[in-house]
């Protein structure tokens, strides 16, 4: 069947639609704040053989790109081999398990049949980073766990919905396992109606231009997404690209992780060959192989934001599964630290690889850490334990046309930072300040953007201060000639001696007392190019504004 | 009619990027002028004055001059603000640049920010409030006298003074700006809290900052027109529309002047308010398509959807409640292009002003959405021979037979055709995405087009969308100047609880909208315009404990129980999502209340002369011509809209021209009109 360039522009754009919708009907419905203002969820439509993907939300979080198609084809080979139930109209399966094409165990994905005549025509599937999964630690990032079991409750795919209806055995053993597991319900009832507003969505598109239409436009639509990827790689000329990136530790053992990245352009086609990279390590910066993979397809994205995303632009995309190395754990190694680090270490390896050849479109690298500082306590006034989570962005690198953005989010992610008078009012805290991290962008004919310098005291109480940052070794790259941004800084103060982590930007329950004081200092982006080229009014400019007032 | 208020006889005046257009009321003779001329970007009063005299307007008989101003739109946009420097507190000085850690799109690592204030004008003092509102560090009053001299011999023109905790504790802030005031040597000083008391200190601190970098402006534009309008002989109050769609005396507008900065789109959708209450369509979607873009807006009960978390642009919040209309995309000179994969798309690049669609003849060379209209028959031909370098019909379809054609394997037409239904379905798709997100279905609505290209693209989306009925109204390119004419005087109040419905003092929330009530009223009694009479809109924002996005929820008149107030919240709720919670507690976040000041009716069916209409639908028709649609070629009667009949109804296609804009009626769809002269397309399935 061949389809017109008009419909199968209109038909992609109603998929995208589908999945847009989902994503804000998760958002808006759900309670807990990492889903509702942080964004940390995506919804996309996945093949029904194979669970390629077709469409994905744009507004899901970027970590998300790809991972989910795993997890659909995982789900999918084990209902044909009997190890899943098979599925009924209106049920909802539930899954976590991160070997099983997942990320961490705080990822929860629902995964929704959508039935057309009797036979499944796709998979509505969506993820939403849940407050808590159990586990050693509050939040599930354990700095220092050594076993899967230690990061919380792990779930393979079950029908957490049978025929429209919540099984409540299955979500009463959920919630004897889960910290504050009295709102989950909400956040539960939230991703199962985003994939029944897809459903109902995807129905009138597919009532409106007929199933058979819709199917052969998916199919086109993938060979497209190809074709584009492949007419933006062409520009890159055949050869090898290497580079490394270094993640500061594991969390228990104080030795760097190495990324070690061959980027080869041949045949019109990519390969990334993580050979030589660091072993599986002891501590939670594992990554599982859908989360590898997501990595550089979200760095491509990056790179090529305008390449639709669906399984075809991956196609001309291959990388050879990194056997033997940290990037492809398997069971029982601990993995809370891929999603949220080694993933952007893995990105910062992309980026770094293919600056060469692409030099107007990559940028130095970013920040690349989601600065992620957990404070858990009790405040003695209000009567009550708490945990809070600050979340900092950091320099981006400088690039072809700009120098790079200060305060930048994560690589992998789009939530906004808590505002400090929300934070001071929810937790006995005091922040000393709020400040651009002045002389931490990596110098060069365009700087790197800034990082964030801030300071805050313990009011009240005792409390344990936890940090899983990285780039505390060394600082982000810069490209072509461009100096490094500052690296990562965490200095604890207590009773007024500074006390620096020994794994430099990992540790877990340093304890606090009212007085003691937490300063960070989050990366400054990479420069690009050589600093003797800049411009000398934007030095002048940069020293006017105290850029490099006090330089680390 | 109130004592010594005016009413009577109105001119609303809209400056819009191109042109300022006027509408001049005279109820009592049913008297309309109309006046569009030439927007003069430099000082708008000169486009202002211009549009009164072309309409021979005789400024000493007026009894109101109600004006919307994109003065401070177009200052913010393009970052050309007064000099303004910040005193804030020690160690937060860079609030202002480092926003919330966020980049202008989810892919690319690139952009880039400017904060409004720069740096160096940004300046800390000791103080410290907590988050209840307790002082930790006195105000350091020295220090604040250093660093208000050191901006004023900086040459700062405008002054922020912005402190953590301040909507808790103003007692810093305030006495901050009392020692300012006596120093500044001007009256621009903004306190932070003044105009914002909540917290989250960036979006506070921008709103403050905006509006301190606007005020000089907008001052010094607002004076210098008043004088103009004086020296013409006019005697009474010149009243400007904020972006909440009410008015305010320009006597007082600086001093909120960030308010004014969504005044054009807010006085277009107070005009769509009004003129669908008269038409018995209450509730509608507007659809306001211009050169670049598309406005989209809701009205409920004739009421405007009101947000105050609007972002001007990236990383630029501005915090107070103003109509949310949201910018959708395409408009007329959105360029057409083929990717590299071969599919077909429609902006987000447009042609602009300059140099425009290809049929502007200023040298355009990309195929745009207005030029597929003119291959398509949509346009009136003759446009390509009003402009001053005409290119011909052939010179645009041998464009869109390079660029898009060939690529495709279309001729000119057909890629043309490919062009308008990728662009329909691109809106439609914004537009209901604009509808879900406010929580609502769209085909319970109507669509109400106006700007210069919506009514080309109106019914085809109302079609795409399952929306039943289109409003044209008599005037669609000269809508936001009818707004200035009917809008209303308006303050809006909000207070914050934050309370579990089961436990929130009941009297309590009575007593907040009671008095909430009694200051609008007060407010109102001040201004010199006469009101019709006075209503209240009560709402309560509302979420599930331990939720942060909140729902807006309609309040009854008169008092009501907790048990009303709960099941208020469930019912939009479960409206919105589908989802009952019983096991969770509901929480009331704010109550808000706008007293809002009605002007007199003004009967709208004087925007059409109707001496000029014709006796029969034939006398009407100007010619027939080709036109595309959905479905295919259709000969397609043209008509001039001020000549159709007033009881003339008839089925499409049909094309219906009139000076600002151009109404295409799709083939099979029922057209009538209402006694105000609207256009009521029914729109088939």
């Amino acid at each position: 069947m061949t389809i017109d360039p008009i419909t199968l522009s209109v038909i992609g754009a109603g998929l995208q639609q589908v999945c847009d919708e989902m994503d804000l009907t998760f958002s808006r419905a759900a309670f807990s704040p990492v889903i509702a203002e942080a964004n940390d969820r995506s919804d996309g439509i996945y093949s029904a053989e194979d669970g390629a993907l077709i469409a994905q939300g744009a507004g899901g979080l970027p970590v998300f790109v790809g991972t989910m198609q795993f997890s659909t084809r995982t789900l999918i080979e084990r209902i044909a081999s009997g190890e899943t139930a098979a599925p009924k109209p209106d049920d909802i399966y539930i899954v976590n398990d991160p070997y099983l094409g997942g990320t961490h165990l705080m990822d929860v994905r629902f995964a929704k049949p959508v039935y057309r005549n009797g036979d499944i025509f796709c998979w509505l599937s969506n993820t939403g980073h849940w407050p808590d999964i159990g586990g050693s630690v509050p939040g599930g990032f354990s700095a220092s766990a050594t076993a899967v079991e230690q990061e919380g409750l792990r779930l393979p795919p079950v029908k957490l919905f049978k025929r429209g209806e919540m099984d409540r055995e299955i979500y009463a053993i959920i919630c004897s396992n889960i910290r504050v597991a009295e709102q989950r319900i909400g956040d539960v009832q939230a991703q199962a109606s985003a994939l029944r507003v897809g459903e109902e969505r995807l129905g009138q598109l597919l009532d409106r231009y007929g199933d058979d239409t819709v199917r052969a436009a998916i199919a086109e639509l993938r060979t497209r997404a190809a074709q584009q990827m492949r007419a933006r790689i062409t520009d890159i000329p055949d050869g090898t690209y290497r580079s490394q990136a270094i993640v500061d530790s594991d969390g228990v053992v104080n030795e760097p992780l190495e990324i070690n990245l061959a980027v080869t352009k041949a045949h019109g086609e990519l390969t990334f060959d993580f050979a030589g990279s660091s072993p599986p390590c002891a501590g939670p910066m594992n990554s599982v192989l859908a989360t590898t993979l997501s990595s550089v397809y979200l760095a491509m994205r990056h790179i090529f934001p305008d390449v639709p995303m669906s399984a075809g632009a991956f196609e001309p995309l291959t990388v050879i599964t990194p056997t033997g190395t940290f990037l492809d754990a398997h069971y029982p190694r601990p993995v809370s630290g891929c999603a949220a680090e080694v993933s952007q270490r893995i990105a910062e390896a992309v980026f770094a690889a293919l600056v060469q050849p692409l030099p107007d479109r990559v940028t130095a690298a970013p920040a690349g850490t989601s600065g992620n500082f957990g404070l858990g306590g009790y405040d003695p006034e209000r009567g009550r334990s708490y945990v809070m989570y600050q979340l900092s962005g950091g320099g981006y690198g400088g690039n072809a046309d700009h120098d790079g953005l200060s305060n930048g989010c994560s690589t992998i992610g789009i939530s906004k930072a808590p505002p400090v008078e929300i934070m001071e009012q929810q937790f006995p805290v005091l922040y000393r300040r709020y400040a651009l991290r002045e002389g931490s962008g990596g110098q060069g004919a365009h700087r790197g953007g800034f990082g964030l310098h801030y300071e805050l005291e313990l009011r009240r109480g005792e409390a344990r201060a936890s940090f899983v940052m990285d780039h505390g070794r060394v600082g982000p790259q810069g490209a072509l000639g461009g100096a490094d941004g500052a690296p990562n800084e965490v200095t604890v103060w207590r009773d007024g001696a500074a006390y620096t982590p020994e794994h430099l930007s990992k540790e877990q329950d340093i304890p606090l007392k009212a007085g003691d004081r937490v300063e960070v200092k989050t990366p400054g982006g990479g420069g690009y190019g050589d600093p003797a080229n800049r411009d000398p009014a934007a030095i002048e400019r940069d020293e006017r504004l105290g850029y490099y007032t006090n330089r680390p | 009619m109130g004592e010594g208020k005016q009413g009577g006889f109105v001119a609303g005046i809209d400056v819009g990027g191109t042109f300022t257009d006027l509408v001049l009321v005279e109820p009592r003779t049913r008297s309309v002028r109309l006046a569009k001329v030439p927007t003069t970007v430099e000082n708008q009063s000169f486009g202002v004055i211009g549009a009164l005299a072309a309409a021979e307007a005789d400024l000493a008989a007026l009894d109101l001059i109600v004006h919307g101003t994109t003065t401070t739109t177009n200052a913010v946009l393009e970052r050309k603000l007064a000099r303004t420097g910040l005193i804030t507190t020690n160690g937060f000085r860079d609030v202002l640049e480092l926003g919330r850690r966020t980049r202008p799109a989810p892919y690319g690592m690139t952009g880039v920010f400017c904060p409004i204030i720069p740096r160096d004008l940004r300046l800390e003092v000791p103080e410290r409030m907590d988050a209840s509102g307790a002082v930790l560090t006195p105000l350091d009053e020295g220090a604040l006298r250093e660093a208000l001299a050191a901006l004023i011999a900086a040459d700062c023109e405008s002054l922020v003074i912005h402190f953590l905790h301040s909507y808790a504790n103003p007692a810093h802030e305030l006495r901050a700006a009392e020692i300012a005031r006596e120093v500044w040597p001007n009256a621009n000083v903004t306190a932070g809290h003044e105009l914002l008391a909540e917290s989250r200190e960036f979006e506070r601190g921008v709103t403050a900052a905006v509006n301190a970098s606007v005020q000089p402006l907008l001052t010094r534009y607002i004076d210098r027109l008043r004088g103009e309008l004086e020296r013409g002989g006019y005697a009474n109050d010149l009243l400007i529309v904020n972006g909440n769609g009410g008015m305010v005396s320009s006597r007082f507008v600086g001093r909120e002047a960030a308010k004014t900065v969504m005044s054009g789109p807010a006085s277009g959708v107070m005009a769509a308010a009004y003129t669908g209450r008269r038409a018995g369509e209450p509730n509608l979607i507007t659809y306001d398509m211009g050169g670049t873009s598309t406005d989209v807006s809701l009205i409920r009960d004739a009421t405007p959807a009101v947000s105050s978390e609007i972002e001007v642009e990236y990383a630029m919040p501005i915090h107070l409640p103003m109509v949310d209309v949201r910018t959708v995309g395409a408009g007329g000179g959105s360029i057409a292009r083929v990717t590299d994969a071969g599919l077909l798309e429609v902006g987000p690049e447009s042609a602009g002003a300059m140099p425009g669609p290809i049929c502007y003849g200023r040298g355009g060379q990309e195929p745009t959405i207005s030029d597929a209209n003119l291959l398509l028959g949509r346009l009136n031909p003759d446009t390509l021979f009003s402009v001053d370098n005409p290119v011909s019909m052939e010179d645009v379809a041998a464009i869109f037979e390079r660029r898009i054609g060939g690529p495709l394997g279309l001729d000119a037409y057909e890629a043309a055709a490919a062009v308008i239904r990728i662009a329909n379905a691109r809106m439609a798709g914004a537009t209901r995405m604009v509808s879900v997100s406010l929580g609502i279905d769209p085909r319970d609505f109507a669509l109400f087009a106006f700007g210069g290209a919506g009514p080309l693209h109106a019914v085809a989306i109302a079609r795409e969308l399952g929306i039943p009925r289109v409003l044209i109204p008599g005037r669609p390119g000269i809508t936001n100047a009818l707004g200035c004419v009917v809008a209303d005087l308006r303050y809006d109040f909000v207070r914050t609880l934050n309370q579990p419905v089961a436990s929130v003092d009941m009297g309590a929330v009575h007593a907040i909208l009671a008095e909430q009530q009694r200051e609008g009223r007060a407010l109102i009694d001040k201004e010199s315009v006469e009101t019709a009479r006075i209503d209240t809109i009560r709402s309560a924002d509302m979420q599930f404990v331990g939720q942060t996005h909140l729902l807006r929820v309609p309040l009854p008149d008169g008092a009501f129980d907790r048990e009303t107030l709960q099941a208020a919240f469930e019912r939009v709720y479960f409206d919105r999502f589908r989802v009952r919670l019983p096991e969770i507690r509901a929480s009331l976040v704010n109550l808000n209340t706008s007293v809002i000041g009605v002007r007199s009716e003004i009967d709208l069916s004087v925007l059409i002369d109707a001496d000029a209409r014709a006796a029969t639908l034939a006398e009407a028709q100007t010619g027939t011509r080709r036109a595309w649609y959905d479905t295919g070629w259709h000969d397609t009667p043209i008509y001039r809209r001020e000549r159709l009949p007033a009881d003339a109804s008839f089925t499409g296609p049909a094309i219906i021209e009139q000076m600002d804009t151009t109404i295409v009626i799709d083939p099979g769809d029922r057209v009538s009109q209402d006694r105000d002269g609207n256009l009521i397309v029914e729109v088939s399935p």
